[in-house]
């Protein structure tokens, strides 16, 4: 499955970083703690959360990651977009909550 | 020049978490007692406890500094100082208008209050303090300095409400003045874990949430007298 694929399952928001898109996914992580991430998340993963500083990106890029998804409507700082448009990791966004979210995205990677 | 010893990150009774010996006099006379020279009472999102704490400091000789620390919506913890009461009601106003209201459960969490020099109660806040403001730390960051104050992220070696637990690293960009560290750790194992650390001024203090807890690790800064401005200068000539 590809980010493409989630987009149009989930019916995320494309921000930024479209370049992306046919990126494989491999699985999920949930957190807001970018320490949390940085030692616990594995390439190819979407990682959801609240956060919207650029050093998100900076996260992202180290840890191979595929997407990232925002919740609660909450949409990205202007350099943190502007990272993921050089950085070719999409930032996706969604008017549901992180439970919600996650739920979905687990039920669809494991169908 | 001369040296003086400071203590910039100091709890009140008004921070829900700090101990309910922790009002301005007994903070006043421990730094007096100790032989600090500038101390700051930097509550969780509030400046209320700082004109007391300011003028009983100036009957002993002490600089206090208007403060807060300030949770950004990231919950990274900011020491944010001030030169005097004009900017510490801007502050104060900054952080009513911006903080997430949520009603403070006195059993969980103890009391927020204000007292006066007779350790009397003069205001309780009924808003948790512990909350975030909506405003991210880069907007925190130019809000204090747009009013000429020091920009401080606190204990950002611990694991929690630290600038790298919540952000992962030390932003490259971020405008601060100097980083504050714990007294878990040193200058030289912050850097060995976080080596891209640009500007390298650091602060120690003690984040006291009891009595003798007070100038437990201090900064030592050289500076022309005892003033806001030349503290500023201090710090930001340390690295």
């Amino acid at each position: 499955m590809t980010v493409a694929d989630i987009v149009k399952a989930l019916d995320l928001k494309v921000f930024s970083g479209n370049e992306g898109l046919n990126q494989e996914i491999v699985g999920g992580y949930t957190s807001d703690l970018l320490s949390d991430v940085m030692g616990n998340a594995d390439a190819g993963m979407v990682w959801i959360t609240l956060q919207t500083h650029i050093n998100v990106m900076a996260i992202a890029s180290l840890k191979e990651l595929a997407a990232i998804i925002l919740v609660k409507g909450l949409e990205p700082e202007a350099n943190t977009l502007q990272q993921s448009n050089n950085e070719g990791i999409p930032i996706l966004g969604t008017n549901l909550q992180a439970f919600e979210i996650t739920g979905k995205l687990y039920q669809l990677l494991n169908k | 020049m001369n040296q003086y010893r400071a203590d910039l990150h100091i709890h009140s009774v008004l921070s829900p978490c700090a101990d309910l010996e922790m009002s301005p006099v007994n903070i006043v006379n421990r730094a007096k007692a100790l032989g600090l020279d500038i101390i700051a009472v930097t509550d969780h999102n509030s400046t209320l406890h700082c004109p007391l704490t300011v003028e009983l400091a100036s009957r002993v000789g002490i600089l206090a500094v208007y403060g807060a620390e300030v949770t950004t919506r990231e919950e990274v913890h900011c020491v944010c100082l001030v030169e005097d009461e004009p900017k510490r009601k801007l502050l104060q106003q900054f952080l009513e208008d911006n903080i997430q209201r949520v009603p403070n459960n006195v059993d969980i969490f103890g009391y927020q209050v204000v007292v006066n020099e007779q350790e009397e109660i003069v205001q309780e806040i009924d808003y948790l303090l512990h909350g975030a403001l909506n405003k991210g730390i880069n907007e925190v960051e130019a809000f204090v300095h747009s009013i000429g104050g020091i920009f401080i992220p606190a204990h950002a070696d611990r694991p929690k409400y630290s600038i790298t637990s919540q952000l992962g690293f030390v932003p490259p960009d971020l405008n601060y003045d100097a980083i504050e560290l714990s007294r878990f750790t040193t200058e030289e194992k912050f850097l060995a874990s976080n080596p891209f650390v640009r500007k390298k001024r650091f602060v120690r203090s003690s984040d006291a949430h009891m009595i003798d807890q007070i100038g437990s690790i201090s900064t030592m800064l050289t500076m022309c007298g005892l003033t806001f401005k030349d503290l500023k200068e201090s710090i930001l000539a340390l690295d």
